[in-house]
C-alpha cells in the first residue's frame, strides 16, 4: 500500500500586501511523510509554522513549491496543485481535520454537526446520527445538549463536538491541531484512546499537541519543524 | 465525483460601450458545487451573473450547459424558448429583492405551484400538496399557503422564493445577494436552510455576495471580481485563509470579528 | 340638407381602412386565437361603448347584409340601439332582432341561445383582450408568452379562485384555448357560452378598439376552456326556469320586481324568449294560475 502522506521539497510564504509587500517566510524545504498507522507529532517552539502546514496539508494554505502527496482512493493527489474540487473529494473521501475551533454553523444542532461527514459520504442519516451519538457519549458531553447547536457551547464542549466530528469518519488520514487544548484529564484520556484506536485502523495521524502528557501518549514519532525554518537557515 | 462539469464559462466579456461589466471570465462548475462570487458593488459580479444566466446577453464568450439528455449546449446560441423552458424547469434564480422574483399578488402556494403549472401539471390537489410540502421545507407554515408574500415578513418571503425556485427540481440554481437585506438572526436561518436545502438536493449553486461570511458558509470555491475581472479564484478556505492578491487580502481584514 | 355637404362613406369607414382591417381580420382568421394588432380609427363613439366591434362590423358588412345587434343578449338596450342605429344610418343595412335572420350579429358579450349557423358571422365588443394581463403587465412579456407557449400563469389565475373559493369562481372571460395553441379571452361573454364557441358553424371575430387588437375563431374550431384535472370547467346553472317563456337551461337575468325583495328570472337573449312565447311557451310570471310562481 502506498504511503498516505508524503511531504515533499515544500516553500511556504505570506507576502503581506497591505504592509508594503513585506514577504514572510513560513517554511522552507518541508519534507516527511505519514506511514499507515502512525501518529507523527509535530514539535518545535510556537510561531514556527506547525499550524501552518496542516494548513497547507488541508489546502486551507497554498504553496509557493513541493508536493503534499496523498494517497486519495488508489491515486496519489497533489494537494500543492489539485483543483478545489479535487480537495473537497480528498477533505470528504481521505483527509479529516480536527482544529482547535469548532467553525459552527447557525442552527444546526451538536449531534448533526457530528453527523455530517458520514452524511456527506452518503451514509443514512440515521445511522449516521447513532454514531455520533455513541461518540458525544464516549465523549461525555452531556446528552442534554446534543440537540442545541454549538454556537453557545464553552470551549471545550465545542472541542469535544469538533473532536467527534472528526473522528467519526474513517478518514485514512486525520490532521490534528490541539485538539486536547481545553479538555480536562477524563476526555484528554478518552483522546488518546480514541487516536490509539485511529492507530489500529491504520488511519496516519499528524498532530500537533501542546500537552506533553498526551503527546508521549500518542507519539510514534516527533518532527521538529524547526528544521525547517526559514530563519534557520538564513543563520546559518 | 461525475466526469462532467454541468456548466464551462469561457470567455465571458460584457462591455457597457467602453466601461467593463465583467471581462474574459472562465470557469466551470460541477454538479453539487457551489462557487462563490464576491467583491464589492460594481465589481461586475451581478453582471456575470446575469451574464452567466442569460438574463444579459455577453459581448464576448460562451457558456455551455449539460442538459439532463448529457449533451452540452451553447446557452447563447439555443432558441429563447429553449432557454425560458431552461430558466423555469433545471434553473433557479433568486434575487435579493424577493419582489422581483415573486409575483406578490398571488397566493403563497400559487407562486410555489406555478412553474409546476408551467410544465404541464394539471392537477390541483397535486399542485397544492407538492406546494404544502415545500413550504414546509422552507419552513413556512401551512396555514400560509393562501396568503400573499405582501404579507410575509422579508425572511419569509426570500424563503418563499427559493421554494418557488426549488419545485421543480432544478440542477443549477443563481442566487443574487440572496441574504442582502436582511437582519443577521433572519440571515442565518436562511444560511442554514439554503444550505442544508443544497446539500440534500445536490444543487450546483452560484452565489453572488458582498459578504464573506456568507461565502464560507455556503460556497466550496469562491471567486473575486475587482473591476470588472477575477482576480482571484480558488478553494473558498484557501482564498479567505490565504489570500494572495492585495485586494482579497484587504477585503478579507476588513471583515468585522465578532 | 344640401347635397354638396360631405358624405359619410358606406358604413362610415373609408376604404382604405376597411380594406387594413379586412387584411387584420384575415390574418385572425388564419393564426386563430392570435391577437392581430391593427390601426383602430377612432369611431364617434366613446371606447368601451364597442369601438372595435364596430370597426370590425363595418368592415365586413355590405349592402345585402341582415344586422341584428345584441347587449348582454337583448335587443333593445342602450349600446345595441344605438349602433344599429349608426348602421342603419351610415350603411342603410337590414336590422333584425332575429338570430336566425341575421348575417352579421355584433355582440356585446352573450352569445345567443339558438345554435349558430354557417355563413352567419358573430362579431365580439372586447375591452381588454389580453387573457394574461392581470397576471403579467407588460406588453412586451405577454406577448413574449403567446409566441412561446408560456401559459402556466393562466392556471395559476384559475388556481387562486380555487384556493380563495373553493372553485373556479370566474363567470365570465373565462380563458380558452383555441385551436389547441394561443390562450384566449373569450370577452366578457359569461362562461355559460363557452361552449357555444367550440366547433361552431358561424365564423367569430372579436375586435377591441381602445386595445387595437383582432382576433378571431374560424368555423369549426377547437375551442376548450382552462380547467384543472380535479376542478374540471363547469358552466352555470340556473334552478329556475325562465319565468317569461318557461325556457330551462339558458342563461338568465335576474329583475329586480320591487323593493320588498321580489325578483324574477328572465331569459338573458330576448330573441329568444319572444321566439319561445310566440311558440306558446308560457313561464309561470305569465302563466294564468299566479299560484305557479310560488
Amino acid at each position: 500500500m502506498a504511503t498516505p502522506l508524503v511531504v515533499s521539497e515544500v516553500f511556504k510564504s505570506f507576502t503581506m500586501h497591505l504592509r508594503d509587500g513585506i514577504k514572510l517566510p513560513v517554511v522552507n524545504d518541508v519534507n516527511f511523510s505519514v506511514a499507515a498507522g502512525e501518529c507523527v507529532v509535530l514539535g518545535g517552539p510556537s510561531g514556527i509554522g506547525k499550524s501552518s502546514i496542516l494548513k497547507m496539508l488541508y489546502g486551507n494554505y497554498a504553496v509557493d513549491a513541493g508536493q503534499i502527496l496523498v494517497n486519495h482512493q488508489d491515486r496519489i493527489v497533489d494537494i500543492a496543485k489539485a483543483d478545489p474540487r479535487t480537495i473537497i473529494d480528498v477533505r470528504r473521501q481521505t483527509m479529516g481535520y480536527v482544529s482547535q475551533f469548532l467553525r459552527t454553523v447557525p442552527r444546526v444542532a451538536a449531534i448533526d454537526v457530528v453527523a455530517e461527514p458520514l452524511v456527506a459520504r452518503g451514509i443514512e442519516a440515521a445511522i449516521a446520527k447513532e454514531n455520533a451519538a455513541e461518540l458525544l457519549s464516549r465523549l461525555n458531553l452531556p446528552r442534554e445538549l446534543w440537540s442545541l447547536p454549538p454556537s453557545t457551547f464553552s470551549g471545550g464542549e465545542q472541542q469535544r463536538v469538533n473532536i467527534a466530528r472528526g473522528f467519526i469518519t474513517s478518514h485514512r488520514i486525520l490532521l490534528l491541531d490541539e485538539p486536547t487544548a481545553s479538555l480536562d484529564a477524563t476526555n484528554r484520556r478518552v483522546v488518546v484512546e480514541m487516536i490509539a484506536a485511529k492507530k489500529e485502523e491504520g488511519v496516519a495521524m499528524l498532530g500537533i499537541f501542546h500537552d506533553e502528557e498526551v503527546r508521549e501518549a500518542v507519539a510514534d514519532r516527533i518532527l521538529d519543524v524547526s528544521a525547517f525554518s526559514p530563519r534557520k537557515a538564513i543563520a546559518a | 465525483m461525475s466526469d462532467n462539469p454541468l456548466l464551462k464559462v469561457s470567455g465571458v466579456s460584457k462591455f457597457y460601450g467602453s466601461r467593463i461589466g465583467c471581462k474574459d471570465v472562465n470557469f466551470e462548475l460541477w454538479p453539487g458545487e457551489v462557487l462563490a462570487i464576491v467583491g464589492e458593488s460594481g465589481s461586475g459580479k451581478t453582471t456575470l451573473l446575469n451574464c452567466i444566466s442569460t438574463r444579459l446577453l455577453p459581448t464576448a464568450g460562451s457558456v455551455e450547459y449539460r442538459m439532463r439528455d448529457g449533451n452540452f449546449r451553447d446557452l447563447y446560441h439555443m432558441s429563447e424558448a429553449e432557454r425560458r423552458f431552461l430558466m423555469r424547469t433545471d434553473w433557479g434564480f433568486v434575487h435579493q429583492n424577493p419582489a422581483d422574483g415573486l409575483r406578490m399578488t398571488v397566493s403563497a402556494g400559487a407562486n410555489v405551484g406555478e412553474r409546476l403549472m408551467a410544465v404541464g401539471d394539471r392537477h390541483y390537489g397535486k399542485i397544492r400538496e407538492t406546494a404544502t410540502d415545500w413550504l414546509g421545507r422552507v419552513e413556512i407554515s401551512a396555514d400560509r399557503i393562501d396568503d400573499q408574500p405582501r404579507a410575509f415578513s422579508g425572511g419569509m418571503r426570500q424563503r418563499l422564493q427559493i421554494a418557488r425556485n426549488l419545485v421543480t427540481g432544478p440542477r443549477l440554481v443563481f442566487m443574487d445577494e440572496p441574504t442582502g437585506g436582511l437582519d443577521v438572526s433572519v440571515q442565518a436561518r436562511l444560511l442554514d436552510l439554503v444550505r442544508g436545502l443544497v446539500n440534500d438536493l445536490g444543487l450546483a449553486a452560484i452565489v453572488v455576495t458582498h459578504d464573506l461570511a456568507v461565502a464560507r458558509l455556503l460556497s466550496h470555491r469562491m471567486m473575486v471580481m475587482k473591476d470588472g475581472f477575477v482576480i482571484e479564484h480558488g478553494l473558498t478556505d484557501r482564498v479567505l485563509d490565504d489570500p494572495r492578491e492585495p485586494y482579497t487580502q484587504l477585503l478579507v481584514s476588513s471583515i468585522l470579528q465578532v | 340638407m344640401s347635397a354638396d355637404l360631405a358624405t359619410y362613406n358606406f358604413a362610415y369607414l373609408d376604404e382604405q381602412t376597411k380594406r387594413m382591417i379586412r387584411r387584420a381580420i384575415l390574418k385572425a382568421i388564419s393564426i386563430p386565437g392570435y391577437q392581430v394588432p391593427f390601426a383602430s380609427r377612432e369611431m364617434p363613439m366613446p371606447y368601451g361603448w364597442g369601438t372595435g366591434g364596430v370597426q370590425v362590423t363595418a368592415s365586413i358588412i355590405g349592402p345585402e347584409d341582415v344586422l341584428k345587434v345584441i347587449d348582454q343578449g337583448a335587443d333593445d338596450t342602450t349600446n345595441a340601439v344605438s349602433i344599429r342605429a349608426f348602421f342603419q344610418k351610415v350603411a342603410d343595412v337590414a336590422v333584425t332582432t332575429h338570430t336566425k335572420d341575421a348575417t352579421i350579429i355584433q355582440t356585446r358579450h352573450r352569445i345567443p341561445e339558438a345554435k349558430l349557423t354557417e355563413g352567419q358571422v358573430l362579431v365580439y365588443q372586447v375591452p381588454i383582450p389580453e387573457p394574461l394581463r392581470f397576471l403579467e403587465p407588460r406588453e412586451t412579456e405577454t406577448r413574449k408568452m403567446h409566441a412561446l407557449e408560456e401559459y402556466g400563469l393562466m392556471h395559476v389565475k384559475l388556481y387562486e379562485d380555487i384556493a380563495i373559493n373553493g372553485r373556479i369562481s370566474k363567470t365570465y372571460a373565462y380563458p380558452v384555448k383555441v385551436d389547441g395553441r394561443y390562450v384566449m379571452d373569450p370577452s366578457p361573454t359569461p362562461k355559460f357560452d363557452n361552449p357555444k364557441m367550440h366547433m361552431s358553424d358561424a365564423l367569430q371575430l372579436f375586435g377591441a378598439g381602445r386595445e387595437k387588437r383582432i382576433y378571431a375563431v374560424p368555423p369549426h374550431t377547437d375551442v376548450v376552456s382552462l380547467d384543472f384535472e380535479d376542478y374540471p370547467f363547469e358552466i352555470q346553472t340556473f334552478e329556475q326556469d325562465c319565468a317569461l317563456c318557461g325556457a330551462h337551461g339558458v342563461y338568465l337575468d335576474e329583475v329586480v320586481l320591487d323593493d320588498k325583495g321580489g325578483r324574477m328570472f328572465v331569459c338573458s337573449d330576448t330573441d329568444h324568449c319572444e321566439d319561445r312565447r310566440e311558440h306558446g311557451h308560457v313561464g309561470a310570471m305569465l302563466a294564468p294560475n299566479q299560484e305557479a310562481a310560488e
